[in-house]
């Protein structure tokens, strides 16, 4: 799909003899201080705040935990899990107990300086009386959180879990300073590498570099960075083109050439855990019948879904949601668009044809409607006759998505295996989408415990590899495609060369990691 | 003078009949659309337990009705409640956290704002569309004359996000005169200010014109043909002159009409414009509120359009009555 012009190969072949010429070797410059980033960022609300039990969407989340909050701990671009407000952590052998040990020397933007308080009293204020926060499951799990020092934590689970580190760094869980959490979200006081200067929900966010901070030389580049609420495609890309912005998230794939063509830009993508999906409840007819899930499973066309819906900005998925961001990621083997097997299938389930409705609508996914019409027609061949239900955008995730026997869904993934499963495929969870219980798998279900509170790697990945296996072969979710996260950015910014794939910019710390050309 | 004071006496009662009625249309409207604020908010993550709580929080489980007169009640004392986003903000963390900030408050620096853009725009267009229309009125059924129709007549029939963004094209992106983003903030300098909002002022420029050119040329034409004017043309004065001097004051009752009618216009319908360009004004906020159900910000910025309207088109007729001596001094 990629074209170079012939000025395009040019440059960039000019450019690299020159590098040759002077022995530098080909690689991203040196960081340094100094600049400001302007951002154009969509996914910005009126009801944005500091408080990061509501935080959902790009906007909130890159200015909260990419910027002005730290958590426990951070999960770095290249994928691996390093400490950010936590140094080090160590699990008893049952992975049930687990004690950090808490960064010294860190104050807040007040002033008040980091401890063991700040961390117990951030964590519980998710399962507080009456809360509403969408990292309630993450901590619930933690029946007793301990203070053992002034820098030291112990929490213990209601069971094991080789994960526990990993969840520490989702972005709902930041650190606010004790006894103040109510001023801290007011003001937006955090211990990140940009304190607060204003911010105005839903139109503009700016952060001031603070003098000294435990990432100096890591990270944290730019003297200030301003992020700027847009949420129209067009005046986003508008806005780069004529340089007030420096970056922008979420490229329209439909003038994304125009962006190519463009000298001054370039579009950074990176294939991450988003995938976008087909959930059919396990527990209603037809889809109880296995037979009728392999069937579905061999009627689409995997690979003109990717090119099609995604314009090629993607990679066919096998029906696993674990994707490219994750550490034990199978290799399956992919099922093929076969009409004659999706027959068979069917034959198998005891039926000659079969009708049933598909839910679709812009919400679940940027041009669900056109791959639920894309899988109709492929589908059409194996005598499956698909019929497209165009749902409302408004209330989709309310009245259809895991209310309607089959419809079109998303998730932008999980950091690790434990967490996409728990969150989606155990039995009884609320976004359990396609119902899957120990009815469908008993295998899967005491696999999933087994493997949380397994420390030892290799034993790991074999019951992940299992369970995805089973999935693919059984699973009530029709996962055709990952999307990428596709962004462009404007010359006038380095950016490291791995970047962050688990989430959209850099996974929301561009102002931590990038810096200026 | 003391008809001039009942007519306005009898205006405003109707007005705040008509602002009753609207707040009623919107609030059954927002209530018919599909999802409430509490399944928009919380999205793909809404258990039927938060959702219910949330709706708890904000008194959305109560009967549309009830909502409706409790609203009112607040209303007609001023007060125009708490936005649904921050109400739930401060259920999470509890009142001392919440920003306090009210509708009002939440509505006035975005009024400003718009209120900013509108003033803009009004400084630029009426005096370029009344212009245009004396001119058109001189020499008409010129090239000049038809020239000068069609550009207003093609700009007001094209949608304006199309003008909006062939303005961005020409003098933006191909020629990076002025920016595209009309980001403005508290504590950017005025000339900073004009500058960012000089693309937004142009495009609705483009859309408003054509209405109050056409309307002042086809005035004065009209007058053009009156015995005074050709008796004033007769002892010799400029075509210009005869114009401006004895056809235009006799013209200003409907040009006055529509020059206020356009400017309510500048307040309500800036919607799409302010989105394209990104301007921090009341009708993005508006469409922001209405994309996640927030009712009372949404009931307020439509009273708001409301009043904007009845407002301007009182002070429209108060003028052109004044504007004209025989109503301004009955015998």
């Amino acid at each position: 799909m990629r074209t170079i012009s012939r000025r395009g190969l040019l440059q960039t072949g000019a450019a690299a003899g020159v590098l040759a010429a002077t022995g530098l070797p080909l690689r991203a410059q040196e960081a340094k201080r100094g600049g400001r980033m302007v951002v154009g960022l969509s996914g910005a609300n009126t009801s944005d705040s500091w408080d990061g039990r509501t935080h959902s969407d790009v906007f909130i989340i890159s200015a909260a935990q990419g910027a002005v909050f730290d958590s426990l701990t951070e999960v770095a671009a290249d994928g691996s899990l390093v400490g950010e407000l936590a140094t080090d952590w160590e699990a008893s052998s049952d992975a049930k107990t687990w004690t950090f040990n808490l960064r010294q020397g860190v104050t807040f933007h007040n002033g008040k300086s980091f401890g063991a308080d700040d961390v117990i009293e951030s964590l519980q204020m998710h399962v507080a009386e009456g809360a509403k926060s969408g990292a309630a499951p993450l901590v619930e799990p933690i029946v007793e959180m301990k203070k053992l020092g002034e820098h030291q934590v112990q929490f213990v689970l209601d069971a094991g879990n080789a994960d526990f580190p990993y969840l520490m760094s989702d972005y709902h869980l930041l650190i606010y300073p004790a006894g103040q959490i109510e001023e801290a979200i007011a003001q937006g006081i955090g211990t990140g590498l940009y304190k607060n200067v204003s911010l105005d929900p839903g139109v503009r966010w700016v952060g001031q570099r603070v003098d000294s901070h435990y990432k100096d030389g890591q990270a944290g580049w730019f003297d200030e960075i301003e992020f700027i609420a847009i949420n129209d495609n067009t005046a986003r890309m508008n806005a780069l083109l004529t340089g007030q912005v420096d970056a922008i998230n979420r490229i329209d794939f439909k003038t994304e050439q125009l962006l190519r063509q463009n000298p001054g830009t370039r579009i950074q993508e990176v294939t991450g855990n988003q995938h976008y999906t087909f959930p059919m409840l396990t527990n209603v007819a037809p889809f109880d019948d296995v037979n009728v899930r392999r069937a579905l499973k061999f009627g689409i066309n995997r690979e003109e879904m990717v090119e099609k819906i995604l314009f090629g900005h993607g990679q066919v998925a096998n029906d696993s949601p674990i994707g490219p961001a994750n550490q034990y990621m199978a290799q399956l083997e992919p099922i093929p668009y076969d009409p004659d097997q999706a027959k068979y299938h069917l034959k198998q389930a005891g039926m000659e044809s079969l009708s049933i409705d598909l839910s679709a609508s812009s919400a679940a996914f940027e041009g669900a409607v056109d791959a639920a019409q894309l899988y109709q027609a492929s589908a059409a061949a194996a005598g499956i006759n698909i019929n497209v239900v165009q749902e409302p955008a408004d209330g989709y995730w309310s009245n259809v998505w895991i209310k309607k026997p089959w419809c079109a869904s998303y998730w932008s993934g999980r950091a690790t295996e434990d967490w996409m499963f728990s969150s989606a495929y155990q039995e009884g969870v609320a976004w359990n989408d396609s119902q899957w219980g120990a009815e469908n798998s008993e295998r899967f279900q005491s696999l999933l415990l087994e493997a949380r509170a397994e420390l030892d790697s290799a034993k790991r990945a074999d019951m992940y590899g299992e369970m995805q296996r089973i999935l693919r072969d059984d699973g009530g979710v029709v996962i055709p495609m990952f999307a990428n996260w596709v962004q462009a950015v404007s010359n006038k910014i380095a950016t490291p060369e791995t970047i962050g794939n688990l989430w959209q910019m850099d996974n929301s710390r561009l102002a931590e990691r990038w810096w200026q050309a | 003078m003391s008809n001039v004071l009942t007519i306005i006496l009898q205006r405003l009662a109707l007005g705040i009949l008509t602002l009753f009625v609207v707040s009623v249309v919107i609030f059954a409207a927002v209530n018919l659309l599909p999802g409430d604020f509490a399944q928009v908010i919380l999205g793909q993550g809404a258990t039927p337990e938060a959702v219910e709580s949330i709706r708890r929080d904000l008194g959305l489980d109560q009967p549309v009705v009830l909502r409706y007169f409790d609203w009112l009640a607040g209303a007609v004392q001023g007060d125009l409640g708490t936005s649904f986003a921050q109400a739930n903000f401060a259920s999470f963390v509890g009142e001392g956290a919440a920003r306090g900030t009210t509708v009002m408050q939440q509505i006035a620096p975005r009024f400003e704002n718009t209120m900013f853009l509108a003033g803009v725009t009004a400084l630029i267009a009426v005096p370029f569309a009344v212009g245009l229309g004396i001119l058109a009125a001189l020499y008409r059924d010129t090239a000049f004359d038809k020239g000068t129709n069609i550009f207003a007549l093609t700009s007001i029939s094209s949608p304006e996000f199309f003008l909006a963004y062939v303005l961005i094209l020409f003098l933006a992106v191909l020629n990076p005169w002025l920016p595209s983003l009309s980001n403005i903030y508290d504590g950017m300098g005025l000339g900073e200010r004009l500058q960012r909002t000089l693309l937004p002022a142009l495009t609705l420029t483009l859309v408003v014109t054509a209405h109050m050119m056409r309307m002042t040329r086809a005035a004065i034409i009209n007058l053009l043909a009156s015995p005074y004017i050709e008796m004033a043309r007769l002892k010799g004065m400029k075509p210009m002159h005869v114009i401006v001097r004895h056809a235009l004051p006799n013209a200003l009752a409907p040009i006055i009409n529509v020059v206020a009618l356009n400017l309510a216009y500048l307040i309500t319908g800036v919607v799409v414009v302010e989105v394209v360009f990104v301007y921090p004004g009341i009708g993005q906020l508006f469409v922001d509120s209405v994309k996640i159900r927030d009712i009372p910000v949404v009931q307020a910025c439509c009273l708001i359009f409301a009043a904007a309207y009845i407002l301007l088109n009182l002070l429209a007729d108060i003028l052109s009555i004044l504007s004209n001596p025989r109503v301004r001094h009955p015998k």
